[in-house]
């Protein structure tokens, strides 16, 4: 087995859960209802918590002196392995729902397959995080529906968020070097099988909306393989910067 | 007939029974405990932002999930006691209009900035410390809704001051940066902290009154003296110094002696005008406007569904 890709594909699990949950504790103490304050925080806090168990795995991986936080706090920009959707700024209370709903549209499916990886650890670790997504995918779908079927304004809004983001949701089924190897070695998910379930999802739930779904687009990818948007060097600047300004101290 | 209730009330109160909301209370009762708890409920949510400030900054995985889960803890905390006090009869969002319009007043220690990482285990450590004294003997307030809402709030919260303590003694213990950045957040909010307990007795005209109400146990001096001597035993562990040079044990009193306050300081940021008065208001008035169109929208829609529901039954 390539011990290399296992932590590549590692890595890029627990990065894409690490930056969406960063981006969404953004929001603690200025969401809309103090209940949905509560709510997003609560995601944030889910993801961060995955994204600590696949870093801790992939510490286990790596070279002796690897640990969660290093791995989180002193690779540089090139070196995460994110869809570029989760980096994306929070825009507005829309933006950010339908952000989280197509990314945990994504995990949920995802993880469903990863609970029968080979490697016992990944399985693990997604049968524990499937609980919490389910709970993610419902709550970011029931406020899809009542904002894009809520008021004109919503609406807009909620259309304006699809523009926003459509480009971005290709990447999360659109495999990098590393997933193919996974796929082929027993241990990652074929995201060609996952595809057609995100597409489901999100086309029912757009129903209920009464959202359109756009048609056929450009697709922007390159999060996986270390190339970003401009919008990722500016998290980890605020994400790493304890750890860079005063190199080697322990918190 | 009044004069009847009020003995009642005063009996129940002095027999240690909790007063109930649907329960006869004097009016000025009732306003008095709605001002307290609309206050604290108010400190909760703009108690947030200071150390959400250093959620996306915060030095490690650990210590980001244990800060956002305790600035989630104050959220939480607000929810209760919001609940709490619209059961005295005022609705959330009149609270809300309140304290966006200046009319209701939070703790004025969430008025401070926090500067560096040091300031989330000073504000855990003192600032959560000394509200823990205010809030303990809150769980026996002879109103049974807020006594309730307080035995959960502090469980939480002595949770949340051992982190902070924690924090500060791991930097205490880092390197010469790492001690200093700790000592200065320690300057910082030590004032401020023991400003905390309000003013002088013998200016604190509504004591008396809430004493015999049970809605206040101690008064604001018998509880700041109990916080000055825990912490300046306390400082002895982070090695760290409090910013007072008066402050010395005395044997006589069995307690510390501690410095003059600036009581000037104190009153000035009570009116507006410390250093995050307007930027901490700002931010709550904006994220409450931010998010005028979600409520709406989930109004609306819960509307929506209500027709459907009714025209599918009839």
């Amino acid at each position: 087995m390539n011990k290399k890709n296992l932590l590549d594909y590692t890595l890029h699990l627990a990065d894409n859960a690490l930056i969406i949950g960063h981006r969404n504790s953004e929001w603690c103490g200025h969401g809309p209802v103090l209940e949905q304050d509560i709510a997003i925080s609560n995601i944030a806090l889910d993801c961060i918590g995955q994204a600590r168990n696949f870093y801790q795995y992939a510490a286990q991986l790596s070279v002796n002196d690897t640990s969660e936080d290093s791995l989180a706090y002193l690779r540089y920009t090139i070196e995460f392995k994110n869809c570029l959707l989760v980096e994306l700024p929070n825009g507005d209370w829309g933006q950010t729902i339908l952000r989280q709903f197509y990314f945990s549209t994504y995990q949920y499916f995802l993880y469903q397959q990863l609970q029968n990886s080979s490697d016992q650890q990944l399985a693990a670790i997604a049968e524990k995080a499937l609980k919490e997504v389910t709970y993610h995918l419902r709550w970011s779908s029931e406020w899809v529906i009542r904002l894009g079927d809520g008021t004109e304004e919503s609406k807009q809004r909620m259309e304006h968020a699809v523009d926003e983001l459509w480009s971005y949701t290709g990447e999360l089924v659109q495999a990098a070097s590393y997933e193919l190897l996974a796929v082929s070695e027993g241990y990652g998910v074929d995201l060609s099988t996952i595809k057609t379930k995100w597409e489901e999802k999100v086309r029912t739930v757009f129903e209920e909306a009464t959202l359109t779904l756009p048609g056929n687009a450009w697709m922007q990818s390159g999060g996986k393989e270390g190339r970003h948007t401009e919008h990722l060097g500016f998290v980890l600047a605020e994400m790493q910067f304890l750890q860079r300004a005063y190199p080697g101290a322990e918190w | 007939m009044e004069k009847d209730f009020e003995e009642i009330f005063q009996d129940k109160v002095d027999k240690e029974i909790k007063i109930e909301p649907k329960d006869w209370m004097p009016e000025k009762y009732r306003q008095t405990l709605i001002r307290q708890i609309s206050q604290h409920a108010h400190s909760e949510i703009v108690g947030m932002l200071p150390e959400g400030n250093w959620i996306t900054r915060a030095p490690n995985l650990r210590r980001k999930a244990i800060l956002l889960a305790k600035v989630q803890d104050e959220a939480g905390h607000g929810l209760y006691l919001y609940s709490a006090a619209e059961t005295l009869g005022i609705t959330r969002d009149e609270m809300y209009d309140q304290l966006h319009t200046g009319k209701a007043k939070y703790s004025s220690i969430f008025n401070y900035p926090t500067l560096t990482w040091a300031d989330i285990g000073a504000i855990g450590w003192l600032v959560d410390g000394a509200a823990i004294m205010n809030q303990v003997p809150l769980c026996r307030s002879s109103f049974g809704p807020y006594a309730r809402a307080m035995v959960r709030v502090c469980k939480e919260e002595s949770f949340h001051q051992r982190q902070g303590f924690e924090i500060l003694l791991t930097l205490s213990k880092g390197t010469e940066a790492q001690r200093n950045m700790a000592q200065d957040a320690v300057n910082r909010w030590w004032w401020p902290s023991v400003m905390m307990f309000g003013p002088k007795d013998d200016e604190s005209p509504n004591t008396i009154m809430s004493m015999k109400w049970k809605i206040k146990r101690f008064t604001n001096d018998e509880l700041r003296q109990k916080f000055v001597d825990i912490c300046a035993e306390q400082v002895k562990i982070l090695g760290l110094t409090l910013p007072d040079n008066d402050l010395k044990w005395n044997a006589a009193t069995n307690h510390y002696d501690f410095g003059a306050i600036d009581w000037n300081e104190f009153w000035e940021v009570v009116k507006g005008n410390g250093p995050c008065n307007k930027q901490r208001l700002d931010t709550r008035k904006k994220a409450w406007e931010d998010g005028a169109w979600v409520r709406e929208a989930a109004s609306a829609y819960a509307e929506k569904r209500k027709n459907k529901k009714a025209v599918k039954a009839a």
